[in-house]
């Protein structure tokens, strides 16, 4: 529940102890969200509950459809959104999935969706614990993709998510990922701007010739065969790439607008400036990695983090430039991607090819680590800086992956 | 080292089958010689859809690696003989994916040949076949349109017959006997198929078309727009809202520029305005809304628009109103109704001659098809032509069979 602790004097904002769901509830709110479709899955759920109460509490006004599956929840959001409505959706693992069909035609139809995925296992074994494969899977389709890491950082990028996606320059769906229980469920002071400022920040959404509305006579999505398909990538393509500039104004003008907000909007960087060892990871594995690092620092290892907040677009080219200096590089994936180069995560092959073209490629480890939603031990990344350091003084990285807290 | 590249234009649905018997038969013939093939379809549509006009291939090699090379391409850019299984398409063919209107002889080489069922003599279709800037060769076989549904094939022998005929036109890959033994090791062959393919070797019509004849209308283009010239998010503007006829009268809906649809028709409404009731039933049942409102308040069906289902004359209330002709009989898509009007007794005249002609208004197509076909097929076999004995009834069945 919500509580409100005490409005600073001197600070226009409020002062919640809300958890990352509750925070992108607060956030949809103040951008005066229009239509959320909504179905239970666990952690996900949770935001919906949040949506939920604040429209009861006469805090928002807004269409709240409860749909009969993720399928029709997604399809009824990407219709709202062409006749012009701002729309919020959601869900979780194998619900994810369920809608996969309406995931997939949203990016072509530029549908400026913006959506909460509360990262989930993927069944089978079902279970509710974090992993960031169902996210993930959309990664190749032109859906613009992050992590988030604090209750703060989901309502500032549920803020930022509707300025990027929402721009005529991108109009493309956008998935925020939460890390189950880890985000969705604890609460954490969080800093709510007031309305005016929000107001000053997110121009309306336009949707311009794409309108569907009898004064602007459309067709949207008819067949079309090998003649047209390919064009029709490449306006996906130019998007996706006019992202990335829109995502870095979008950044600027929040520090503008809220005086908070970080310069590098695709990374955070922890101590990985004079890093020897750079980490690197998405979502809430930042917090156990930091208190390791700070143990490392003061026993006198350089050890750094890179937390990577957009995964689409990615940012190879600051990623390569951010990464070149290390000695040596530890990618922590909380996914899999069996069979993949090197038996990696993700976000380590993403990295690799992204050093690819670099001058300098340090030794890049790959670990697998918290699947299932398993806690990420200070041991664990311990471990993995060892196993760095070994790799720096030899100059060379074993071409395997390492599972990290798994039992054996 | 030389091949064949022979393609088939076809109706959707109504001939697929038989498409890929003929294209088959051509593979497995060349094959009596050594030769390598390779029979495929390609359509701009999957699943097809009824009457639109769509292509299968077949290409036959003496190498393996000349095959590979003229299949290295979505569809073969040239080809030695266009075989076209029903006349209507004579008119030029525009599939389903906005390609424009594309001749039937478009792909056909210089001096090739262009292979056709028909019971029209050749300067009829001349007035259809689009001008070539290349001699060929026109060559018939006299039979109608061979037209079934989607898992069947009529069997009335048109496939042995194109490829008895294609032994003519290619002898040195498909010699008569190659195709004879490969129609006979065929699931569907039989020894009466093979002698089918022996009279249409003997029967093909052969006529040189020189580069001065043909129908010399352009046929409709346009250009494809470049990705960044597309309208984003797979959207295409709407069809606009149409005009009036004329003086504030009547309504001319816009059409789609880019499609026409014309050339998925094997037959055509052919109207009486005089008895015309205004009921409007034609111009709301239309699927394709091809009727345009005249400013006395009846209905001219637009003939670039209209697809030939039939439903107009299905749900006409008056006699002999509405009656459905076959393609074949007219060389335009002028309007009905402009022709009406400037001459009111010469039209009657027509329309009295065309719609009372069985022939042409038998139905080509239908789904309730209950044709005799082994009296057609006796017809032909001892005539070498084709008496029409059976119809396609559909509605009005006892009013439209012979």
């Amino acid at each position: 529940m919500a509580t409100v602790t005490e409005t600073k004097a001197a600070s226009e904002d409020k002062e919640l102890l809300i958890s990352g769901s509750e925070a992108v509830a607060e956030a949809l709110t103040l951008a005066d969200l229009d239509v959320v479709t909504a179905y239970p899955i666990r952690p996900y759920d949770t935001v919906m509950q949040a949506i939920a109460k604040k429209i009861a509490n006469g805090q928002l006004v807004a269409e709240y459809i409860v749909a009969e599956g993720e399928h029709s929840q997604f399809e009824i959001v990407k219709h709202a959104s062409t006749v012009g409505a701002r729309v919020f959706c959601g869900s979780s693992g194998v619900g994810w999935m369920y809608a996969m069909e309406c995931l997939v035609v949203t990016p072509p139809l530029r549908v400026p969706m913006v959506c909460l995925v509360g990262n989930r296992a993927l069944d089978d074994p079902g279970a509710f614990g974090v992993e960031h494969n169902d996210a993930l899977v959309v990664r190749d389709l032109g859906w613009l993709l992050c992590w988030i890491d604090t209750s703060q950082e989901a309502l500032d990028t549920t803020l930022i998510a509707y300025r990027v996606a929402e721009d005529r320059r991108v109009f493309l769906p956008l998935a925020i990922s939460a890390d189950g229980a880890f985000l969705t469920h604890s609460q954490a002071i969080t800093m709510v701007p007031p309305k005016e400022k929000v107001d000053r920040y997110l121009p309306r959404y336009d949707r311009g010739d794409l309108l569907l509305h009898p004064d602007n006579p459309i067709t949207v999505a008819p067949q079309a065969n090998e003649d047209w398909v390919i064009e029709i990538r490449r306006q996906n393509d130019e998007a996706m790439k006019r992202a990335v500039g829109v995502i870095e104004e979008a950044y600027a003008d929040f520090r503008r607008v809220f005086g908070r907000g970080p310069e590098n909007p695709w990374f955070e960087e922890y101590m990985a400036d004079d890093a020897e060892i750079i980490l690197v990871g998405m979502g809430t594995i930042s917090l156990p990695i930091k208190v390791a690092i700070r143990e490392m620092r003061a026993k006198g290892k350089k050890v750094g983090l890179v937390r990577l907040r957009w995964f689409r677009p990615f940012p190879f080219e600051r990623l390569a430039k951010a990464l070149s200096g290390a000695k040596a590089i530890g990618v922590i994936d909380r996914d899999y991607s069996f069979g993949s180069p090197f038996h990696s995560g993700v976000v380590a092959n993403e990295i690799r090819a992204s050093l690819y073209n670099a001058d300098k490629r340090p030794p890049l480890l790959s670990f697998i680590c918290g699947l299932g939603g398993r806690e990420v031990t200070l041991e664990d990344v311990n471990k993995a800086v060892d196993m760095c350091y070994a790799a720096a003084k030899s100059g060379k990285a074993d071409a395997k992956t390492h599972w990290l807290g798994v039992r054996e | 080292m030389s091949a064949l590249i022979c393609e088939v234009v076809y109706r959707g649905i109504f001939q697929k089958n038989l498409a890929a018997r003929i294209v088959r038969g051509i593979v497995l013939s060349a094959r009596k010689s050594e030769r390598w093939g390779i029979a495929f379809g390609r359509y701009g549509d999957s699943p097809q859809r009824n009457g639109i006009p769509a292509k299968d291939f077949a290409i036959v090699a003496d190498t393996k690696e000349e095959l590979e090379q003229n299949m290295a391409r979505y569809e073969p850019k040239h080809v030695d003989v266009t075989i076209c299984v029903d006349d209507t398409l004579s008119k030029g063919v525009e599939s389903w994916a906005w390609y424009g209107l594309q001749p039937i002889n478009r792909l056909t080489e210089p001096n090739g040949t262009l292979l056709m069922t028909s019971l029209q003599p050749f300067e009829a279709l001349l007035k259809d076949i689009h001008k070539k800037d290349a001699p060929y060769k026109l060559s018939l076989i006299r039979a109608k349109a061979s037209f079934s549904g989607l898992w069947v094939y009529k069997e009335d022998h048109t496939e042995v017959r194109i490829l008895g005929a294609l032994a003519k036109i290619a002898p040195s890959f498909l010699t008569l006997d190659a195709v004879a033994e490969a129609i006979k090791e065929m699931e569907w062959g039989s020894d009466l198929k093979v002698a089918s393919a022996r009279k249409a070797f003997d029967r093909i019509e052969t006529r040189e078309v020189k580069i001065t004849e043909g129908n010399s209308e352009v046929p409709y283009a346009f250009e494809m727009p470049k990705w960044w010239e597309m309208r984003e998010g797979v959207t295409i503007p709407a069809i606009p809202i149409g005009k009036p006829k004329e003086g504030g009268q009547g309504y001319v809906p816009e059409r789609n520029p880019y499609f026409k649809k014309f050339s998925t028709r094997t037959m055509r409404p052919v109207i009486d305005f005089d008895t015309c009731v205004k009921c409007n039933l034609c111009w709301i049942s239309c699927p394709d809304s091809c009727f345009d409102v005249m400013p006395d308040g009846t209905f001219d069906a637009n003939m670039e628009s209209c697809c030939g289902c039939g439903v107009c004359e299905a749900v006409c209330p008056v006699e002999d109103c509405i009656t459905m002709v076959n393609e074949s009989v007219f060389n335009d898509n002028a309007s009905q109704w402009e022709a009406w009007r400037k001459d009111k007794t010469g039209y009657k005249t027509w329309l009295t001659a065309t719609i009372g002609d069985k022939k042409t208004t038998v139905r080509s197509h239908g789904f309730r098809f209950r044709g005799q076909y082994d009296q057609e097929l006796k017809a032909e076999l001892e005539s070498g032509g084709i008496e029409i004995t059976a119809g396609i009834p559909g509605e009005n069945a006892d009013r439209k069979t012979v």
